[in-house]
């Protein structure tokens, strides 16, 4: 194992973000505020409880989702897109590094920032509005499993993507409306019945449902499937990662 | 002694369809400075990506220092150090960060005072802090090298190292080549300038159409295939090379004062003293006569025509 390596692929990931600490932390942060203000403060107080929870700390876990999901998905993309767009991902494939190591290094480094992303976005939303997590352990849990996931997901869309609009294509098309689509902003429950049917073959749904049971205890489907649900996309962004490194695919000739 | 580097029957076939290389048999010697020579086009740097592992062979093995390049690709990968073609650069990271970068993926521990001494010999010490993007061309060139040296390789690849580059830098460059051979890195170069392989290397390997067309000492190369040519000036014009001199392959300039005589430099006899008694013997008189070498650059020309 190349320890050093995946060290310094990490530092190196680490430090892209040190440099754009405005589009990397402050963005997102500012765009969850503007969430809170709006949904939340202005919208939420006319809104009823859901569930015995009121609207504003409804919204919550949701709106970390969003972030979470958009941001590694983002950061990892980047990540090693970038190096294959100006030529200097010659030095990782020249390098002694397994294909696993490098995912380590790039797919670690993605997963902290949305981590720290989430956390910071919880303590923003202290400012507007009261929440408690009851479950704070698999509240961790989800947020890592879900960063490391969706981290993994956006490297692949990263050695996929030829061109800087497929490195967009797939979170502004896909993962934005599933999303909102999943549940972020409502229970499923307030759905009609054929909807809460079709809902449940959006996989961010059970994100979304799991992370707003470790907050609130409250959920619309199973957490076990929840769980269940995380481990299999991982396992698929792995096999995924594992196919296209196996067979050089976008990344060697 | 065993090669550093031993290729076998490597091909490479694209999947475009492209044999970017046919049945490649080459050893690199330890220590030696290897001047690669070709085309645009002829698989150079095709070669060296796959001895890097950036490109992967269609058929055939490669070993560096006894490892093989695929099943024991950590420590034969440990031991390159890569100068890629293209200024493809961190463009906004410091050169000192980069650094640490390049020497960590390739698994050694942090060594300030080594990545000071490789940032010191190239002068890049004084910029360490700056953003590539801010660098000129040349010292991005020496960024690169720098990285791959930041770890310490047994064989250093420089993929056309002096293209784009100023006299000073090239000259720079190959005195850092030498430095860095005497201390006992094995080098292979690249190059477009004949000049480049003719000033420094110790053996030459000619490469068209994806096969090796002549490895060779450059000096047994040169003797091999290089062709004198003794330049008579006249001290009066000649209209035709007069009967008696026909056995000499003997040309005549086309304003009849300068006479060319080529010779083989591999044969015993050069057949001067004789030419020039019979020139006497025909009152032919000359002002001035010297004889030159053809350069590793007119060989390589026809080496490449005779293969095309």
């Amino acid at each position: 194992m190349n320890l050093y390596a995946i060290r310094a692929i990490y530092v190196f990931e680490m430090a892209r973000t040190g440099r754009t600490l405005m589009q990397s932390i402050a963005s997102p942060i500012l765009t969850t505020a503007l969430y809170f203000i709006v949904f939340g403060a202005a919208i939420g107080s006319r809104m009823g409880e859901i569930d015995g929870i009121s609207y504003a700390s409804f919204i919550i876990p949701g709106l970390m989702m969003l972030s979470l999901l958009g941001e590694s998905i983002s950061n990892a993309s980047f990540g090693i897109y970038f190096p294959k767009f100006t030529g200097t991902s010659y030095e990782l494939l020249s390098a002694p590094v397994s294909a696993f190591e490098i995912v380590i290094g790039f797919v670690g480094a993605a997963a902290t920032k949305s981590v720290l992303i989430g956390l910071l976005i919880l303590v923003t939303a202290r400012f507007f509005v009261d929440y408690q997590i009851i479950h704070p352990v698999w509240m961790v849990t989800f947020l890592l499993l879900t960063a490391l996931t969706f981290s993994m997901f956006g490297f692949i869309i990263g050695l996929w993507a030829d061109d800087f609009q497929k490195l967009q294509i797939i979170p502004m098309m896909i993962i934005t409306p599933l999303t909102f689509l999943g549940g972020a902003f409502y229970s499923i429950n307030m759905l009609p019945p054929f909807w809460q049917k079709v809902t449940l073959f959006n996989p961010v749904v059970y994100l979304i449902s799991g992370f707003r049971w470790s907050f609130y205890g409250i959920a619309d489907v199973n957490v076990g499937i929840s769980i269940a649900m995380i481990l299999v996309f991982m396992l698929l962004c792995l096999s995924g990662i594992w196919l296209i490194f196996r067979t050089g695919y976008r990344l060697k000739s | 002694m065993d090669p550093i580097i031993s290729i076998r029957n490597v091909s490479k076939v694209f999947p475009s369809g492209l044999r970017a290389l046919n049945d490649i048999n080459l050893d690199i010697r330890r220590g030696e400075i290897f001047a690669l020579l070709g085309p645009n086009g002829a698989g150079k740097t095709t070669l060296i990506s796959t001895i890097c592992g950036i490109v992967t062979a269609s058929a055939g093995t490669i070993t560096v220092d006894g490892h093989d390049i695929v099943s024991d690709y950590r420590a034969a990968r440990s031991k390159i150090g890569l100068v890629p073609q293209e200024l493809a650069t961190a463009a906004f990271e410091s050169v000192l960060p980069q650094m640490n970068f390049s020497r960590g993926l390739f698994g050694k521990p942090a060594d300030a005072a080594h990545i000071e001494k490789v940032l010191r010999d190239l002068s890049l010490w004084d910029k360490r802090n700056a953003k590539i993007i801010t660098l000129s061309g040349g010292m991005k060139r020496r960024v690169l090298i720098a990285k791959a040296l930041s770890h310490e390789p047994e064989v250093l690849f420089l993929d056309e190292p002096t293209a784009g580059v100023d006299v000073e830098l090239r000259h720079d460059m190959w005195q850092m080549v030498r430095e860095l051979r005497e201390r006992g890195v094995t080098i292979i170069l690249t190059t477009h300038y004949i000049e480049e392989a003719e000033e420094m290397a110790d053996r030459i390997g000619v490469i068209n159409g994806g096969e090796i067309k002549v490895v060779e000492e450059k000096t047994v190369l040169m003797n091999k295939l290089g062709k004198k040519q003794l330049t008579l000036t006249l001290q009066q014009t000649l209209s035709q090379i007069p009967a008696g001199l026909a056995n000499y392959p003997l040309e005549l300039s086309p304003e009849g004062d300068v006479l060319i005589y080529t010779f083989d430099v591999q044969k015993e006899h050069t057949g001067i003293p004789e030419l020039l008694r019979e020139l006497g013997r025909h009152g032919i008189d000359f002002k001035d006569l010297h004889s030159s070498q053809s350069s590793l650059e007119e060989i390589f020309v026809s080496l490449v025509k005779e293969s095309a």
